[in-house]
């Protein structure tokens, strides 16, 4: 098991809770109510407190020296590995709890997955997060359920997200030679076992949401490597101007 | 040359200091009462101690890790090796039925019952809160979420006090 995959797997894992952690930040002071103002900011924490476990064993693997806040605050759009769906635009209410929700069913089955993992420091935190992440996907999957089956209008916005999100889904499910080298030393699981799980909680909710499945079609493909859309660049350009402002700056 | 015994009383020196050192964000109880601290080793080098989050992004690890190593080296044990640990993943389990009592005495509602063994089905039903004021279980969930990630919203029918309800995990 080469390292180099093992590192560009972690920094998959906590690029993607990184990235989705940032942007739930930015609904701080501006929920539509007070509860789920302090719900998105809660959620936003326990994603940047897994990103900052899984980044600091990214760069334990690369052992080049650099720490989880090096690989958080000092790298450009090209070098993060997240999923495509964690950099959209928060967009209206129904999109941020729809990307939640597909995040957080995804999510509740790779941990669960991963806390079995032969990885035994990674089996330590996914054993933790995938609490967290259940805790997460009830709240979410709640939000869809209410969205849904609401009144007209929360039902088109919840049925117009779930369109637009969902080319973005594939990406969860994709197999490049990383992770065949990471599911063959029993690191990670099966992308394909993923999916199925997945995909029966997807359908449940949405069925209780009264909203249709998109048809399986095209999916966007390029956050595994690198390939980003122009909505990343100008996210850490927000994220990261403290720390490359004031080098070093510490408080 | 250490003898085993007084390694022994060290560890239980130290234990005996980490009971007065209080959670900075749930204040009525100690970082024992809460099963953070895991482990107290005496090592060559000086006591070891091992710690676990509660949640991963708690903001209060830091606050906690620095309070420990302050409490053991004021109480003339050395500065001690601090080791965060992640497995076994925290539980509410861990929390004792004392500490729950005094948790209640403070006004949160102590976890209910044990944490779900296995996965948390999606929308199963949670147990009814008891207020920790009147005792009535006429509570109503306001948020999910918290002042921290340790705790949720509720608030009393019965008495109309809102309160807050320690997450069971
Ligand atoms: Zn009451």
């Amino acid at each position: 098991m080469p390292d180099t995959a093992h590192f560009e797997f972690l920094l998959r894992l906590g690029d993607s809770c990184l990235v989705l952690g940032h942007r739930l930040s930015e609904w701080c002071g501006h929920a539509p109510e007070l509860e789920e103002d302090i719900a998105l900011a809660n959620v936003a924490l326990d994603l940047t407190g897994q990103a900052d476990m899984l980044l600091a064993e990214a760069a334990r693997f690369e052992g080049k020296g650099r720490d989880a806040d090096a690989l958080a605050f000092l790298r450009d759009a090209g070098d993060f590995r997240n999923l495509l769906i964690c950099e959209r635009p928060n967009g209206d209410f129904a999109h941020t709890i729809m990307r939640q929700f597909l995040f957080d069913a995804w999510q509740v089955e790779l941990y669960g997955a991963l806390a079995a993992s032969s990885d035994k420091a990674l089996a330590g935190i996914a054993g933790k997060a995938v609490k967290e992440a259940e805790y997460h996907l009830r709240h979410s999957g709640e939000w869809v359920v209410r969205l849904g089956d609401g009144t007209p209008e929360s039902h088109s916005r919840a049925q117009d997200a779930l369109d637009l999100l969902w080319p973005y889904t594939g990406e969860m499910f994709e197999a490049d030679e990383t992770v065949a080298a990471l599911v063959a030393a029993r690191i990670a699981p099966d992308p394909a076992a993923l999916q199925s799980a997945w995909t029966r909680t997807v359908d449940d909710v949405l069925a209780e949401a009264t909203l249709a499945k998109p048809p399986s079609g095209w999916m966007q493909t390029g956050g595994l490597t690198g390939r980003h859309s122009e909505a990343l660049g100008h996210m850490l350009a927000v994220m990261q101007v403290l720390p490359r402002s004031h080098p070093g700056a510490k408080w | 040359m250490v003898t085993a015994e007084k390694q022994d009383m060290r560890i239980a020196q130290a234990w005996a200091v980490l009971g007065q050192v209080m959670d900075p964000e749930v204040p009525a109880l100690s970082v024992v009462d809460l099963g953070i601290v895991r482990e107290i080793r005496c090592e060559a080098s000086g006591l070891a101690i091992d710690l676990t989050p509660t949640y991963t992004g708690c903001p209060a690890t830091a606050a906690i890790r620095l309070d420990v190593e302050n409490a053991i080296e004021a109480a003339g044990l050395g500065r001690p090796t601090i080791r965060l640990v992640t497995s076994p993943a925290w539980t509410t389990d861990w929390i004792s039925p004392d500490a729950r009592r005094r948790l209640k005495e403070y006004g949160i509602a102590p976890p209910a019952g044990s944490a779900p063994k296995g996965r948390r089905g999606l929308f199963a039903p949670e147990p009814a809160i008891a207020c920790p004021r009147c005792g009535s279980t006429d509570t109503r969930q306001t948020s999910a979420f918290g002042s921290t990630a340790c705790k949720a919203l509720y608030v009393c029918a019965a008495c109309a006090e809102p309160f807050e309800y320690f997450k069971c995990i």
